[in-house]
């Protein structure tokens, strides 16, 4: 099959060569050496030769030898060496070893001699360095190549394009070939082109179609209308998709910075002001663990999850045992000194780190993103942290409802009195619960700071919408908790279009506040004896 | 006849003038009138098609087994719990499902908690004061002179309760007893139609016992009286007619002797708290 | 304290009869005495003088003493703890900064003889609304108490209508004053974004960078202090004041006994929001700029602080709060600006868990160990 490409790529670009196919000598040790000894000639005929041979090698560096050429970088020196110019202003140019790609330093002009082409083989080199990759045993390029050429059609690649759609191997270089060549037929006003483009999502698809909507012939405008609104309506439904997207991921986010919240708060009644900063000490950790394992940041975070939950839990333990026990019974009084604390961490931060942001490297197979189609790609990160608070959520869920500590913590909450009359350590689960909530503060900031700056204000953004989270969704339940984490990312989200990011965070919290002078326990409010309490 | 045609007639007393406070209309007997009161809590029915009348001047003594929907029946009565079904009437006249706390307060039913709950900060003579009947809106409140008379009303049942000693003290310093006496005092400046009283004698030596015995018997005939107690003892020394509370309904009522030879009685409640007792 | 029920005086006149009041009163307007004459008659250069500077700051800290008397109200004697008090604080403040924006005239940068300079840059052709009227010092004075006065009605009505008590309305006034914050740093509000009002020239003709008009600014502060301070005192020793204090401490019980507990606080809440509005009008023109960073949460907590740490319930220890952590934080930000966050935070964490009464509290403390406590029945 890619044979046959080849040949009819072959027959294209001898077109007006009449004479035999080249043939190679591979005299040199590089066997490129030798391709580009074929370019060594006066005859523009025998160069187009040589350009067919080039394409024909399979060699990798076949690309980068066509496009200097076509820039007339590709020069040869005066000891016969091929290299290439990578800046060829002022006196002396710096080059490269056009085989090895090694750099060579400067030289001057004085020592290079130029390739020279025609406009003839110009319009050749053009077409092939388009389609050069459309022949790569690579997938991968194979593809990119076909992106690359929407909206770059011209009529001499549309000669060319047209034999290749029907030989294309891989579904999606044919479709992209298809679309390619469709958007050439659309600004042109063609029928043909317009029926090809109905549903297509690509932007240059669109700037094709709203061209076409001038066309002289009517009946093509009037498709060409039909298909622009399809497409709209295929946008909008993409659009709404992607809303939804970012606003789950605006909303785990929220979910996963209110857990940990809802555990102190639900359990305990304790407000705690420094989730905040305890969150700021989890997204640290991940910088600090990046930093002892340098060039290797998947390790490192992977890492930082086990830290950012241990480190953020001890400082929960510390603040706990030094403050909190001594306000139990005065939540407003707990408040005010948890608020002192997370003044304190911030400044601590701000003194030993830096008061600047760091920067936390997103290693590879988290960057990125998942092409849906042309309207819709979503951000790997996002997908990884949504997945992350979901499994956050289900841990402690478990751990709720599975285990001693779960059970003793749900007593504890109904009724302090009771379950320490029944023998349960109150003060250990105070202590567990607290660590617990803290470390789960911790687990978020490793999250957040593969979305956010980490800085010493990280925990500030989120305190407020933290505590809206919890309010809203009902104290003392987790359930609770995600729906609302979950809803308010995605209104916010709604919102934003159409109000702009602040007026739709406002909105928002005018909505909290509204919406708990209706319900003061919230939408999942706990009921009976022990609400009064 | 129009309204100005109206305001010539002298000798006529006007409807905005009647005292607001003269209005439970316990001409048809009962001061309070609950039928087929049903609350539940996630499903659980706290209080099942209860029915209960209270006679003006009346002393009840309501008992039951922990769980029977004592404490959710008072929180009906002064609408801090709104029942799911069912009718309360205070006389014949006020519907209470449709007031809130403060002006179920101010018709008259007062309340007393299992709880004593008195305002700790404030001394036992503000205790009173605050509690006293009176234009209990803002801006009276705020202007509210001490006059001699109210001083006389509180110096009254300061010397009822026995607190007189103890009047410029806070009452968070008092005795779990002389707290249960406050409120119950506290009641009384309220000059209620109807006293719901709540365990007054939880955690009170045989001695207070006996006075809070004496206090409460002297109040019914002025008053109506509803006492929610678990000590038998108590309530025996007090009790003229009692109801007995089983699964959110009535079990039983009547006389102490006949609740207490009543079959199903003994079973659910009596029973138990014997054996509890040998 | 002592134990008084209501006596037979007028309400407001009640105050006066208190020892500790006038012993507050003395103080203050002995202290404003000591500054104005330091200032006026003492030469420049003397060691005793008082610069304008100083009266400046000292006329800011009574302002802020304003402001944490009208949180000591709610808190102290409601046992509501508002985080948002910044925000009528600062909105008292934008009322004002409306009214001196108005006074500039055509003197602005632009030369508009009507539209501030920032309406002008953001190309505005006319006033907004709610602009209007504040170029007449009568209607901005009374935007100052209206204000805030309405913001807090709407607010406490709502919440307190539905019972939202304790840390559910700590956290909802503090959304409510982050809300504000985002909201006035939007340029589109009309109150100058983020740079907020400033470059003020005069206030009543009286030119503001003069330093009479600061020491006028300065007394007037002192004064509305001291109303502010009587007007409270008046509430909290009526038979009203008890009935907070009552829903304070078992709000239930204070329902049962026939309050409508709601409409008290409601009552107080917006008493303490004009206050606080006040503080703010007085505090703008002294430092001569107002913008959104009033309405940070960050601020508003602060404000709790000075009053756990005068003493809550006293309000004479919400103005010596004030004044002392303000004091310490213009010392601290100038000698070591780094500690200040540290030296704040510490000061949370030691007064709520170590003196939870206050230095008021250990005024009291104090002179209980000197004399017998004895309470005199003067009913």
């Amino acid at each position: 099959m890619r044979r046959f490409l080849f040949w009819a790529l072959l027959c294209l670009l001898a077109g007006f060569l009449p004479s035999a196919a080249a043939q190679t000598s591979a005299q040199d040790s590089d066997p490129g050496y030798s391709l580009l000894e074929t370019l060594n000639v006066d005859s523009y005929r025998d160069k187009g030769e040589a350009i067919t041979a080039i394409l024909q090698s399979d060699d990798e560096r076949a690309r980068g030898w066509l496009q200097a050429l076509l820039d007339g970088r590709l020069q040869r020196t005066d000891d016969g060496r091929f290299v290439i110019v990578l800046n060829n202003t002022g006196r002396s140019w710096p080059v490269e070893d056009a085989l090895s790609g090694e750099p060579l330093g400067e030289m001057s002009r004085r020592e290079l001699d130029r390739i020279g082409i025609n406009n003839a083989l110009r319009n050749q080199l053009r077409s092939a360095i388009a389609v050069v990759d459309l022949y790569s045993p690579n997938v991968e390029r194979r593809r990119t190549s076909a992106d690359r050429l929407l909206g770059e059609v011209d009529d001499e690649l549309f000669d060319t394009l047209t034999p290749l759609i029907e030989d294309a191997e891989d579904d999606y270089v044919r479709r992209r070939l298809i679309q390619a060549v469709a958007i050439y037929q659309t600004e042109n006003g063609e029928m043909a082109g317009v029926e090809a483009l109905a549903g297509s999502l690509h932007p240059r698809a669109r700037v094709a179609l709203n061209r076409a909507t001038n066309a002289e012939n009517p009946a093509v405008a009037d498709a060409a209308r039909a298909a622009l609104a399809s497409v709209e309506q295929n946008l909008k439904i993409n659009r709404g998709v992607e809303t939804l997207y970012f606003g789950l991921s605006l909303g785990s986010v929220l979910v996963l910075s209110a857990i940990g919240l809802a555990i102190t708060f639900g359990v305990m009644g304790v407000i705690n002001m420094a989730h905040g900063e305890l969150m700021m000490l989890g997204a640290y950790t991940t910088w600090m663990m990046q930093q002892l394992l340098p060039g290797q940041p998947g390790l490192a975070l992977m890492l930082s999850i086990p830290a950012g939950f241990l480190v953020a839990a001890l400082a929960g333990i510390a603040i706990e045992r030094s403050v909190i026990q001594f306000l139990k019974g005065r939540p407003l009084e707990t408040l005010l000194a948890t608020f002192g604390i997370s003044l304190i961490l911030q400044q601590l931060v701000r003194t030993v780190i830096s008061p600047l942001n760091r920067t936390v490297i997103t290693p590879e197979w988290m960057s990125g993103s998942l092409v849906i189609n042309d309207a819709l790609s979503l951000t790997l990160n996002r997908l990884f942290v949504m997945g992350f608070a979901l499994l956050v959520f289900v841990a402690l869920m478990l751990i709720m409802r599975r285990t001693r500590l779960g059970l003793e913590v749900r007593a504890v909450t109904q009724n302090r009195a009771m379950a320490r009359s029944m023998g349960i350590r109150a003060t250990r689960v105070d202590i567990m619960t607290f660590a617990l909530g803290s470390g789960v503060a911790g687990l978020a900031g490793v999250a957040l700071s593969q979305l956010t700056n980490v800085g010493p204000n990280l925990g500030q953004n989120y305190i407020i919408d933290s505590f809206m989270v919890v309010v809203f969704g009902g104290v003392g339940n987790l359930w609770g908790t995600l729906v609302a984490g979950l809803s308010l990312g995605v209104i916010n989200q709604i919102l934003e279009p159409w109000a702009g990011a602040v007026l739709a965070k406002i909105i928002v919290l005018v909505f909290i506040i509204l919406f708990i002078q209706k319900r003061p326990r919230g939408l999942f409010p706990q009921k009976g004896r022990a609400a009064e309490g | 006849m129009s309204f100005f045609e109206s305001l010539r007639e002298r000798d006529r007393v006007f409807d905005f003038m009647t005292p607001q406070a003269s209005t439970v209309d316990v001409r048809h007997g009962p001061i309070l009138y609950m039928e087929d009161v049903t609350v539940s809590f996630d499903g659980f029915k706290a209080i099942n098609k209860l029915n209960l009348t209270i006679d003006d001047g009346e002393l009840r003594c309501i008992i039951g087994p922990n769980g029977a929907g004592k404490t959710t029946m008072m929180d009906i009565i002064t609408g801090k719990t709104r029942p799911n079904e069912g009718s309360v009437w205070f006389g014949s006249r006020h519907n209470l499902l449709k007031m809130n706390e403060p002006e179920i307060a101010s018709l008259g039913i007062g309340r007393k908690f299992q709880k004593p709950t008195v305002f700790e900060a404030l001394s036992v003579f503000e205790n009173l004061e605050l509690a006293m009947a009176a234009d209990k809106r803002i801006f009276p409140t705020l202007t509210a002179r001490m006059t001699g008379e109210t001083r006389d009303r509180i110096e009254e049942v300061l010397t009822t309760i026995g607190l007189t000693e103890l009047r410029f003290q806070p009452a968070g310093i008092l005795s779990h007893g002389q707290k249960q006496w406050l409120e119950i005092g506290m009641l009384l400046m309220q000059r209620p139609r109807l006293l719901l009283v709540d365990e007054p004698v939880a955690g009170m030596t045989e001695q207070e016992m006996e006075r809070t015995a004496e206090l409460l018997t002297r109040l019914a005939g002025k008053q109506s009286v509803v006492v929610v107690e678990h000590d038998m003892g108590f309530v025996r020394s007090i009790a003229r007619k009692v109801t007995v509370l089983h699964q959110g309904s009535v079990l039983a009522e009547g006389s102490m002797d006949q609740v207490a030879s009543d079959p199903s009685v003994v079973e659910v409640y009596l029973g138990a708290d014997d054996e509890e007792a040998a | 304290m002592t134990f008084q029920a209501t006596s037979s005086r007028f309400w407001l006149a009640r105050p006066f009869t208190e020892r500790a009041t006038q012993l507050f009163l003395g103080v203050l307007f002995a202290a404003l005495l000591i500054v104005t004459v330091l200032h006026v008659a003492v030469p420049q250069g003397s060691a005793l003088h008082v610069n304008a500077y100083t009266v400046n700051l000292f006329g800011k800290y009574l302002s802020y003493a304003l402001l944490a008397v009208a949180v000591d109200l709610v808190w102290g004697y409601l046992g509501i703890l508002s985080l948002g008090h910044g925000a009528f604080f600062a909105i008292g403040g934008y009322a004002m900064g409306m009214y001196l924006m108005r006074q500039i005239g055509d003197r602005g940068t632009y030369g508009d003889p009507v539209l501030p300079d920032f309406m002008v840059f953001l190309n505005w052709d006319s006033l907004p609304w709610y602009w209007l009227g504040f170029d007449m010092a009568w209607f901005a004075f009374a935007m100052v108490l209206l204000a805030p006065g309405l913001l807090a009605l709407i607010f406490g009505f709502l919440a307190f209508r539905s019972r939202v008590t304790g840390v559910y309305l700590s956290i909802i006034t503090q959304a409510l004053t982050f809300a504000l914050m985002l909201a006035f740093f939007r340029n589109e509000m009309g109150f100058g974004g983020n740079n907020g009002l400033t470059d003020f020239r005069e206030i009543l003709g009286f030119n503001l960078r003069s330093s009479d008009t600061r020491l006028g600014l300065f007394l007037a502060s002192g004064v509305a202090l001291a109303l502010g301070y009587v007007l409270c005192r008046a509430i909290v020793t009526s038979k009203l004041g008890r009935v907070c204090v009552a829903t304070r401490d078992a709000e239930a019980r204070t329902r049962f006994i026939g309050y409508r507990v709601e409409r008290f606080q409601l009552f107080v809440f917006v008493v303490s929001a004009m206050l606080a509005g006040v503080a703010g009008a007085l505090y703008v023109p002294q430092v001569g700029i107002i913008n959104p960073s009033e309405f940070s949460p960050l601020f508003s907590i602060e404000i709790v602080l000075w009053v756990a740490l005068g003493g809550r319930a006293t309000l004479y220890g919400a103005v010596i709060g004030a004044i002392l952590v303000n004091y310490a934080k213009t010392v601290f930000t100038g000698v070591m600006p780094d500690a200040w966050l540290f030296a704040l935070g510490g000061l949370f964490v030691l007064v709520t868990v170590l003196l939870p009464k206050g230095v008021a509290g250990l005024f009291s403390h104090l002179r209980r160990r000197d004399s017998t406590y004895s309470r005199e029945a003067s009913a």
